[in-house]
């Protein structure tokens, strides 16, 4: 899968409530979350979503709660896949579940910049900044997570795996 | 070494437990059954509709899905409302046995406990990031998401990856009025948010095995703060004591091998700690709380699954009695369980608390995640027992959170800002 789009970038520490704040957990309704992802911390992401659809950011992105309405509404809101330093763990798993890429690398997070332009090849294992002109190789996930994403997600993945 | 007889940590001895095997080494992948699989008002929603289209038809079994309405519940709203009657319809379609309506609701991870649905060397997951706290009973148990619970909930297994070990080795002794919430601020502020991403944080050494359960409860609480995927204390004779009226004693205690491999070792000294208060905004930001005496508030808050339980109360009614709270000041305070109000009530705290002018809630999430029943406005700030100070979570993405313990919360309703026990008895 080929992804090719412009970068949003945030900070350390994108937490799950400003991703989506709690007052907005009474629906499951992912257009609805959606309509205020991230409206705590950039009020312009609905503008800045419609033009650039990968996120990039720093450590610990998704950190705090368990709510899969935060990797819900970002998915809902257009991005494709989301680049950090690191990941907070359930935000990690929640993402990988529901079948929103999201690729830890220290180096491309580093040096991407709001506003790049990037493709990002996951077959290939690999991060190009076509804006700056420079690649990075992504650690491959382990197999079994490669599993739940070639499903498709885990409810997927595991409706295959019962019937086996 | 035969795999067999290689040291593992707690965490190790568990995972492998649950997946029928002797070792299992850090950074592996396993699929491993699950004791108990929670989920609450919020996080069980989403969970119900993926687990519909797993098509098992039933929960894999009925005495081990918990379901609690806790965090907009007694129902806040229409919406809250909506989803807290589409729970209800899965407990009863599902006949859920330990499914908890509002009357015998109080918030999960102080009510498990209490019911003894938790016991040593479980292995438990629930919809809700403070799933940790069953840590504090030598359990490994992590938070995860909706569709990691209804995988859980239609197969009863789940996958893990096997995590390092962090300890950390508490000595000395507590000076006066410290308890598990300072602890635990401290060594977030030590570490930082992300110090144990990934990680089981052990907490172990002389000053925590003195530790109350309650104490011990509010530190496993928040090691999701330093982004630990387990909090676990080793089961002692104050956990024993804690079991002995809520279990027949069938369960299994392991212990880390004495030659376990850590990532890291932090060796803190209790004796110099004092009363903390983690600022705005991350739980990280830990002070002592007398350096922080010039900062005025608006509301107090002293409940959730951190700090809604007997200890919490019983202190904040010893600062509390026959004081007023600030006139300007809002306390709020929240017994997490309804055995927990009882006996409040009948040790006489209630009355102490509502003669001094606080306002005492049913069980709630509540405020702490600016659901309801304290929800902050613009500029407005703070003191709260709960966990997390992120931009916005109690309400207004321009107010404030100062997180503390029990005994600088109900010090700061006295003195009208941030205050410490000493200033005002």
């Amino acid at each position: 899968m080929i992804i090719r789009e412009r970068v949003i970038k945030y900070g350390d520490n994108v937490n799950t409530d400003v991703i989506i704040p709690a007052r907005y957990l009474n629906t499951t309704d992912d257009r609805e979350l959606a309509s205020h992802c991230f409206e705590d911390l950039d009020k312009d992401f609905k503008e800045k979503v419609k033009e650039r659809k990968i996120i990039v950011a720093g450590n610990n992105f998704g950190c705090g709660s368990s709510r899969e309405h935060a990797p819900l509404s970002i998915k809902a809101s257009g991005v494709k896949a989301i680049i950090a330093s690191s990941f907070a763990r359930i935000f990690f798993r929640n993402a990988i579940n529901i079948g929103l890429p999201v690729i830890a690398s220290i180096e491309a997070s580093n040096f991407i910049q709001d506003g790049n332009e990037l493709e990002i090849d996951l077959n290939k294992g690999e991060i190009t900044d076509v804006t700056r002109n420079k690649i990075f190789n992504i650690n491959p996930l382990p197999e079994f997570i490669q599993g739940i994403i070639r499903s498709g997600g885990y409810v997927k993945f595991t409706k295959e795996n019962i019937r086996k | 070494m035969s795999d067999k007889n290689k040291p593992q940590t707690i965490a190790q001895k568990i995972l492998a437990y649950h997946c029928g095997r002797d070792y299992v080494s850090e950074g592996e992948i396993v699929n491993a059954d699950v004791d108990i699989v929670l989920g609450n008002d919020i996080t069980l929603p989403i969970a119900i509709e993926e687990f519909d289209k797993i098509g098992t038809g039933r929960v894999f079994d009925k005495e081990k899905v918990v379901v609690v309405p806790d965090h907009f519940a007694p129902n806040k709203d229409i919406k809250s409302a909506q989803q807290c009657k589409f729970i209800r319809e899965f407990a009863r379609k599902q006949d859920i046995k330990n499914y908890f309506e509002v009357g015998k609701m109080g918030i999960e991870h102080a009510l498990l406990p209490e019911l003894g649905l938790v016991l040593p060397g479980n292995l438990v997951v629930g919809a809700d990031s403070h799933t940790c706290t069953y840590g504090a009973l030598g359990a490994a148990s992590t938070g995860v998401g909706s569709t990691d619970v209804a995988v859980a909930m239609a197969t009863g297994k789940l996958w893990f990856m096997v995590p390092k070990t962090i300890k950390f080795i508490y000595s000395g002794s507590l000076k006066k009025l410290i308890t598990g919430k300072d602890l635990i601020l401290y060594t977030i502020g030590l570490i930082g948010v992300d110090g144990a991403l990934y990680k089981s944080m052990e907490f172990s050494g002389p000053a925590v095995s003195k530790l109350s359960m309650d104490s011990r409860f509010t530190m496993s609480n928040m090691a999701i703060e330093a982004g630990g995927k387990f909090g676990i204390f080793e089961v002692d004779g104050i956990t024993e004591e804690f079991l002995k009226s809520r279990s027949n004693g069938d369960y299994k205690i392991f212990k880390s091998d004495p030659d376990a491999e850590y990532e890291k070792i932090y060796n803190i000294d209790c004796s110099s700690i004092e009363l903390q208060v983690a600022a705005p905004h991350l739980p990280s930001n830990a002070r002592n709380a007398r350096d922080l005496s010039n900062v005025t508030i608006d509301q107090v808050v002293i409940g959730s699954c951190t700090n809604g339980r007997m200890e919490d109360l019983r202190i904040a009614a010893e600062i509390l009695n026959g004081r007023k709270v600030d006139e300007n000041i809002r306390t709020i305070i929240i017994p997490a369980t309804q055995n927990i109000y009882l006996e409040a009530l009948k040790k006489g705290y209630i009355e102490i608390f509502i003669n001094s002018g606080c306002v005492v809630s049913t069980p709630t999430c509540g405020p702490c995640l600016g659901g309801h029943m304290g929800v902050l406005a613009e500029g407005e700030r703070a003191v709260s027992t709960t966990n997390r100070n992120f931009v916005g979570r109690m309400g207004h993405p321009k107010s404030e959170v100062y997180l503390s313990g029990p005994a600088v919360a109900a010090a700061s309703a006295v003195a009208g800002r941030i205050a410490t026990p000493e200033e005002v008895m």
